[in-house]
C-alpha cells in the first residue's frame, strides 16, 4: 500500500509544526551562550528592546516561572550558571522573524567565565560508573574469566575504536508554536516523536496538570531520536507566548539544532577478543568510554549489543562516563547499537583475519544457543540465515580474502561484512477503534509518523484485525488528546501501537460499536525471552589510491526482523538506515571546539550527510520470521537495525580494499592518505 | 540580519555611482545572503547588479568574453565553453548544486568568501572577519584549510572551483570603478592573506566586475578534477585544473596547473610548470614537478594530508593528460 | 517596499521588509508552506522552487530581488486534481519518508528535467548520455534527504524521464 499521507506530502499540503496558520502569531529567537562554563553576570536587553517590533526579552534577569521539577536542558533561563557553549541564555520575542533575529544579536550578555573541559579521553580522571545505562540496563556485566580466556586463546585481538560526535540532523528543524487559551490551557504544535510523552514532560516542566496541555504533531519531518522528548524550542514557545500574551512560534536554526537538540556521544571503545584454534571465542570484553553534560546524565548503552551477540565462556562489558562542559547527548538512531556494533563487528573482522578464518564462518561458529549474558532463550534469531542469504547474493564464495590486491585503474576494490542487531521490544499503549456512522472504521492512537509510515502500517494492522479493506480504516495519530501511546523510538512504535490497535479492533469486533485497549497488563505478562532482530550487512567499496576517496559501490542488508507488515515501507526504512550508516562510516563528524567549547561544523555544508550521488546500489531484503512471542503482529521494529553494522561492513571493506585498518570514524580521504600513501 | 536599503542598478555605471561606504553589490546572492543571515556581512545598502545587461557569452576574435552576470549554469552549458574550455565547464559543474548554479553569477563566484568555520561564526574570533581578533583555526579545526601561502593571521582557502580553472586558463577580469576601467589577470585577482586577511582580492572599494575574458585555450588536453569525501555538493579538499601539451618528441611543450583548496587564492603551480617545460612527460618528471611545488607547503597537523593528496593528484592528472 | 511577483500563476503584491527571503515570504506571508526551511543557507535544497522555470533556492533569494519574476512552488506543480507525473511517481516509488525534503526534491526534479546535460559525472561533456541513474544522482545532489530515500527518488525520476 502506498503511504496514506503521500498525496498531501507531494502537494505541499502536509502541515509540519511551524506551519499551522495561527492568528496573531509572533516569533521567538534564542540567544546562545558564548562561553562553555561560568556564570552570567548580566543580560542587557535595553538595545534589543528598543529595536523595531520587539515585544519582550526573556532571560535569567527575570526568570520566567517554571515548575520546581524543571531541570536540565528544559529549565530555560532559570539559572545563571552556563553549562556549555551554545546553551540558550535569553530569547527575543518580536513581530517578525527578521526583527526577532536582529534583536537577538543585540542582546548583550556579560559572563564570568571559568575554565572548561570539553574533551573525552579514556584516561579522563572524571570517568565514573553510572548506576545504569540506557534504558535502565546494567552498566557492567561479567561472566566467566576474561583474563583466563585470553590467556588460553590461540588468537587474541586487542583494539581500540573511536566514533565522533554525530548529529541526527532531521531535515525539519525543531519547531514549536505555542498558544495559551483564556482558561490557561496550552496547545503546542511541536516536532514530537510522541505527543503523549511530550505533553507529560511539558506539563511537568511548566507545572501544569497534564490535561491542560495538548501537543499536536500531525507530520514530523524526521527525528531519528532528536525529537524523542521535548527540546528547548517547545518550552521557549510556551514561555514566550505566556510572556507576550500571543501565540509564539519558535523555530531553531540548523546551527542551533547542533547545540541544543542532542547528539550521539563520541565513544572510545576498547575490545579484547580471544579465540581458540577453531575460531570459537574464549573471551570477549568490550569497554566503552563516553560523555554526558554537567546538566544531565545520559549514559549510552554502547557495549550492550556485545552481551547478546556471540557465544563465549568469558564475557565482560562495561561503560564509563565523564561529565564535561558540553551539551547533553541524546538518542540518535540505534543509540548504543550503532557505535557499539561498529566496534564489535570491526573487531570480529580483525579476529577473522588474525585467525585466518572467513568472517562469516567466524560468526557462524560463535552462534549462541541462548543469549550469552542472560542465558535466556531467543524468541527468534536468524543471524546465520541472514549471513548465508547475503553471502549468496553477494557471491561471497568467490571472494579472495587477501587485502589490498584488487585494482580497477586507480581504484582499490574490497568487500566487507558485519552483523547487525537491535532489540525487539514493545511498550504499553492505548488505542480506540470505533465504527463510524458511514460504516467505516476510525482508529485512534497518539502514535507519531516521523516518516516511518506509521499511519499506513497501523491502517494495515487494523484492517487485518477487523477483516476489512484498508480503504475502510481511518487512523488518527499525532495528537496527545488521542489515547496515550509511547514514542516513535527504540524501534518500538509499531509493535507498541499495533498491539493496542489489534486489541481495540478485536474488542470492536465483539462489541460492534467501539473497542478500547490498554496493553499494560498484556505486556507485563509477556514471557521471558531474549527479543532481538538480527541482520547482516554487506558492502563493496572503491578506494582511490590517488585521493583516498571512498565510494560505496554496493550495500546489501539482509534482515530477520519478524513478520514484515508492509514490504514497501520496510524496504524504505532499512535502506534509509543503511544510508545513514554510510554517512556514519565515511563523512559524518561534528568537531568539539577545544578552545572555546561548543561544536564546530554546525551546518549542512560542513557536517556532511550522504547526498544522492553517494547512494548507488543499496538494497535491503529480509527473511520472514514467524515469532509468536513478540506481539499480535509477530513483528520486530525495523527503524534502527538498518544503521547497525553498516559502518563496520564499510570499514571492513576498506580494509579488504587497502590492507589498512582505520579505527576512527569517519573514514575520510585524510585518514586513508595519512595511513597509506 | 541587520536592516539595509535596497536598490537595483540598471547599468554598471549607475551601480558604481551608487556605491558608498557600507554598500555591497548583490549578484545572485547565493553567498552574500548566506553571509548576511549569519551576521558576517552587514551592508547598509545593497545595490542589486544581478539584472545588469552583462549576461552574455561572446566570441571576440580568438577570445571569449563572459559577462559578469552570466549564471554559472549557463556558462557550464555553453557549447563553445564545453568544446574549447572543458576544464572550465567541468569546474563550474562540480561546484555547489544545480539550484545554486542556476542563480550564482560568474562575478559572484569569483568573489565568494571562504567557508572556514570560524569566519562564518560571528561569536568566534577571526582575523578575516574582525581584523586583529585572532585565528583560532591554526590551533583548532583547519582540516580543510590552507597549506600554501598562508600567514600567521589566516589559513583560509578560497572555495571556488571556477576560479581554479580560470587561473589555469589565464583569464582576465574586467572591472569598472570610480577610478575608471582596468583589467586584472588571473592569477592576480585574489591575494594571499599576509597581515590583511580581511582583503580577499585586489579590488578597490566600489569596483565592479563586468566581465571575464578567456584567451584562446592552451594547446593540448585539459581537465579539472575535484576531490571530496562526499561525492557531490561539497567543497573541494583539493582540486586541480591542468592542461598539458606534449610535443612530438615526447617533451612537455606547454603546461598549466592550478590548484584549489590549498590556499587563500586559486593556486597557480608555477614551480611545477617550470620544472616540466621542455622535459620528458613521464611519471617521474611529474612527481619531481609536484614535489618542487610542494616544497612551499607548510601544513598544519590536521591538514598535512593535503601534501600527499596534492602530490598524487598532480602526478595522476598529468599522467592522464599525457596518455 | 512594495513588490509584485507571480506566484503559481497569480500576481501577488506585498509590502516587504528588504531582509525577508523569498522562502519566508512564501511561508509566513503568503500561506504557502510547500517550500520548506531545512537550513536557511542553501545547503539542503528543501526550499527549492522554480524561478522563471529554473530551479532555485528560495532561502537565498531576497524577496525584493525577485520582484517581477514568476515563482512556482510545489503547490503549483499539479494541474487541479491531476498530480504532476513526478508527484505521482514519488508516491508510487515510495520516494519519501518524512516528506520534509519532498517539495524541494519535486521542484528540483521538475527543473532538472528541462536542464541541458550532461553533468560533471559524465566523462566527456560534449556527449549527452541522457538521464541515466548516474546523471540523475549527480543532478539531484543539491537536495538532501536524511531519511535516505535516494534510491527510490532516483527510480521515481527515472520513470518520468523515460
Amino acid at each position: 500500500m502506498n503511504r496514506i499521507e503521500g498525496r498531501v506530502k507531494v502537494t505541499g499540503l502536509a502541515t509540519y509544526a511551524a506551519e499551522y496558520p495561527v492568528e496573531g502569531l509572533v516569533h521567538a529567537f534564542p540567544v546562545q551562550s558564548q562561553i562553555a562554563k561560568g556564570r552570567i553576570r548580566q543580560v542587557d536587553a535595553a538595545q534589543a528592546l528598543a529595536m523595531p517590533g520587539v515585544l519582550a526579552v526573556l532571560s535569567s534577569e527575570d526568570p520566567p516561572e517554571l515548575a520546581a521539577a524543571a531541570s536540565g536542558e528544559l529549565a530555560l533561563f532559570q539559572s545563571r550558571e552556563v553549562a556549555y557553549r551554545g546553551q540558550l541564555v535569553a530569547a527575543v520575542v518580536a513581530d517578525t522573524l527578521d526583527n526577532a533575529r536582529a534583536a537577538a544579536a543585540a542582546v548583550r550578555v556579560g559572563y564570568d567565565p571559568d575554565d572548561h573541559d570539553v574533551s573525552l579521553r579514556a584516561d579522563h580522571p572524571g570517568l565514573y560508573k553510572p548506576d545504569t545505562v540506557n534504558p535502565g540496563l546494567p552498566t557492567d556485566t561479567e561472566k566467566g574469566d576474561v583474563e583466563a580466556g585470553l590467556a588460553a586463546a590461540a588468537t587474541v585481538v586487542e583494539v581500540t575504536y573511536a566514533t565522533p560526535v554525530l548529529h541526527n540532523n532531521p531535515m525539519e528543524p525543531h519547531a514549536a508554536i505555542a498558544c495559551w487559551d483564556d482558561e490557561g490551557r496550552l496547545l503546542v504544535y511541536d516536532t514530537a516523536q510522541g505527543t503523549t510523552w511530550s505533553r507529560d514532560i511539558l506539563a511537568r516542566v511548566l507545572g501544569l496538570p497534564a490535561d491542560r496541555v495538548r501537543v499536536v504533531s500531525r507530520h514530523v519531518g524526521g527525528g531519528f531520536g532528536s525529537k524523542g522528548t521535548p527540546r528547548p524550542q517547545a518550552v521557549l514557545a510556551a514561555l514566550a507566548a505566556r510572556a507576550v500574551g500571543r501565540p509564539v512560534k519558535a523555530v531553531l536554526t540548523r546551527q542551533q539544532m547542533f547545540d541544543v537538540t542532542g547528539y550521539r556521544t563520541p565513544t572510545i571503545q576498547r575490545l579484547r577478543l580471544g579465540a581458540d584454534a577453531e575460531g570459537r571465542l574464549t573471551a570477549l570484553e568490550h569497554v566503552a568510554y563516553e560523555q554526558s553534560s554537567t546538566l544531565e546524565e545520559f549514559a549510552e548503552q554502547t557495549a550492550t549489543p556485545t552481551r547478546i551477540m556471540y557465544a563465549t565462556p568469558a564475557l565482560r562489558t562495561a561503560h564509563r562516563l565523564v561529565r564535561l562542559d558540553v551539551a547533553t547527548p541524546s538518542w540518535m538512531r540505534a543509540p548504543g547499537e550503532a557505535p557499539g556494533m561498529y566496534a564489535l563487528e570491526s573487531a570480529m573482522d580483525e579476529l577473522a583475519y588474525a585467525a585466518g578464518m572467513d568472517p562469516i564462518e567466524l560468526r557462524v561458529v560463535n552462534e549462541p544457543d541462548t543469549e550469552p549474558h542472560s542465558g535466556l532463550p531467543y524468541s527468534s534469531r536468524d543471524l546465520v540465515g541472514c549471513l548465508r542469504e547475503g553471502a549468496r547474493r553477494f557471491e561471497w564464495e568467490r571472494r579472495d580474502p587477501a587485502p589490498g590486491v584488487r585494482r580497477d585503474g586507480e581504484w582499490l576494490v574490497g568487500t566487507g561484512v558485519a552483523a547487525s542487531t537491535y532489540p525487539a521490544r514493545r511498550r504499553p499503549s492505548r488505542a480506540r477503534a470505533v465504527r463510524r456512522e458511514d460504516g467505516d472504521y476510525l482508529v485512534q492512537v497518539a502514535a507519531a509518523d516521523i516518516g516511518t509510515g506509521a499511519r499506513t502500517a497501523l491502517t494495515t494492522i487494523a484492517a487485518g484485525a477487523l477483516g476489512v479493506d484498508p480503504d475502510q480504516v481511518h487512523v488518527e495519530l499525532g495528537d496527545s488528546d488521542l489515547p496515550a501511546a509511547p514514542v516513535a523510538g527504540g524501534s518500538m512504535g509499531t509493535a507498541s501501537w499495533g498491539s493496542a490497535v489489534v486489541r481495540a479492533c478485536e474488542e470492536l469486533k465483539s462489541d460492534g460499536r467501539e473497542g478500547v485497549a490498554d496493553t499494560t497488563e498484556e505486556i507485563e505478562g509477556d514471557a521471558q525471552f531474549a527479543r532481538h532482530a538480527f541482520g547482516a550487512q554487506f558492502a563493496e567499496v572503491r578506494v582511490s589510491s590517488v585521493t583516498g576517496e571512498v565510494r560505496v559501490s554496493r550495500l546489501l542488508g539482509v534482515f530477520a526482523a519478524g513478520h514484515i507488515i508492509d514490504p514497501q515501507l520496510a524496504r524504505s526504512q532499512f535502506i534509509g538506515g543503511m544510508t545513514m550508516g554510510m554517512g556514519m562510516a565515511l563523512m559524518e563528524e561534528t568537531l568539539t571546539d577545544e578552545e572555546f567549547g561548543g561544536f564546530l561544523r554546525r551546518d549542512l555544508a560542513q557536517y556532511h550527510v550522504p547526498a544522492c550521488a553517494d547512494v548507488r546500489d543499496v538494497e535491503a531484503v529480509w527473511l520472514d520470521e514467524r515469532d509468536v512471542e513478540l506481539n499480535p503482529m509477530g513483528s520486530k521494529g525495523i527503524g534502527e537495525i538498518g544503521i547497525v553494522g553498516t559502518a563496520a561492513a564499510i570499514g571492513n571493506a576498506v580494509f579488504h580494499a587497502t590492507g589498512h585498518r582505520l579505527r576512527e570514524l569517519p573514514i575520510t580521504p585524510a585518514k586513508i592518505l595519512m595511513s597509506r600513501f | 540580519m541587520k536592516t539595509f536599503d535596497y536598490a537595483r542598478a540598471d547599468s554598471a555605471a549607475e551601480a558604481v555611482r551608487d556605491h558608498a561606504p557600507g554598500t555591497m553589490y548583490l549578484g545572485g546572492g547565493t553567498n552574500l545572503v548566506d553571509l548576511m543571515r549569519l551576521g558576517v556581512a552587514e551592508p547598509d545598502r545593497l545595490v542589486d547588479v544581478s539584472r545588469l545587461p552583462l549576461d552574455r557569452i561572446e566570441q571576440a576574435g580568438d577570445r571569449v568574453r563572459i559577462g559578469a552576470t552570466v549564471r554559472n549554469s549557463d556558462l557550464a552549458a555553453d557549447p563553445g565553453i564545453r568544446a574549447r574550455y572543458p576544464m572550465l565547464a567541468r569546474a563550474v559543474l562540480t561546484g555547489a548544486s544545480g539550484q545554486v548554479r542556476n542563480v550564482a553569477t560568474v562575478a559572484g563566484n569569483l568573489l565568494q568568501r571562504t567557508r572556514c568555520a570560524y569566519f562564518q561564526d560571528v561569536t568566534r574570533p577571526c582575523n578575516k572577519r574582525r581584523p586583529g581578533s585572532g585565528c583560532p583555526a591554526i590551533a583548532g579545526d583547519h582540516t580543510n584549510l590552507a597549506i600554501m601561502g598562508a600567514s600567521e593571521a589566516c589559513v583560509a582557502t578560497h572555495p571556488s572551483d571556477m576560479a581554479v580553472a580560470l587561473t589555469a586558463l589565464g583569464a582576465e577580469v574586467h572591472v569598472t570603478g570610480t577610478g575608471g576601467d582596468r583589467v586584472i589577470p588571473m592569477p592576480g585577482l585574489h591575494r594571499l592573506p599576509g597581515d590583511e586577511p580581511e582583503r580577499d582580492t585586489v579590488l578597490e572599494p566600489g569596483e565592479l566586475i563586468v566581465a571575464v575574458e578567456l584567451p584562446p585555450p592552451p594547446p593540448g588536453a585539459m581537465v579539472y578534477r575535484k576531490v571530496r569525501e562526499r561525492a557531490s555538493f561539497a567543497f573541494a579538499l583539493v582540486s586541480i585544473a591542468a592542461a598539458l601539451d606534449v610535443g612530438a618528441d615526447g617533451t612537455v611543450a606547454g603546461c598549466r596547473i592550478a590548484l584549489g583548496g590549498l590556499a587563500h587564492v586559486p593556486w597557480r603551480a608555477e614551480r611545477a610548470e617550470q620544472a616540466l617545460l621542455g622535459g620528458p612527460a613521464t611519471g617521474e618528471a611529474f612527481l619531481r614537478a609536484a614535489e618542487a611545488e610542494l616544497e612551499q607547503a607548510s601544513p598544519l597537523p590536521r591538514n598535512a594530508y593535503k601534501v600527499p593528496l596534492t602530490r598524487n593528484l598532480i602526478v595522476s592528472t598529468l599522467e592522464g593528460l599525457a596518455s | 517596499m512594495e513588490i509584485t511577483l507571480q506566484v503559481n500563476g497569480k500576481a501577488r503584491t506585498v509590502d516587504v521588509d528588504p531582509r525577508i527571503s523569498l522562502l519566508d515570504l512564501l511561508r509566513e506571508r503568503l500561506g504557502l508552506i510547500g517550500a520548506k526551511k531545512g537550513c536557511d543557507h542553501g545547503q539542503c535544497g528543501a526550499c527549492t522552487v522554480l524561478l522563471d522555470g529554473r530551479r532555485a533556492l528560495s532561502c537565498l533569494a531576497l524577496a525584493v530581488a525577485v520582484e517581477g519574476r514568476a515563482v512556482t512552488t510545489v503547490e503549483g506543480l499539479a494541474s487541479g486534481d491531476d498530480l504532476h507525473p513526478l508527484q505521482a511517481a514519488f508516491i508510487e516509488h515510495d520516494a519519501f519518508q518524512c516528506g520534509y525534503c519532498t517539495p524541494g526534491q519535486l521542484c528540483s526534479a521538475a527543473g532538472m528535467l528541462d536542464e541541458p546535460g550532461p553533468s560533471a559525472v559524465t566523462e566527456d561533456l560534449r556527449t549527452d548520455p541522457g538521464l541515466t541513474p548516474d546523471e540523475i544522482r549527480e543532478r539531484m545532489s543539491g537536495n538532501l534527504c536524511r531519511c535516505g530515500a535516494y534510491v527510490n527518488i532516483v527510480s521515481a525520476i527515472s520513470e518520468v524521464a523515460r
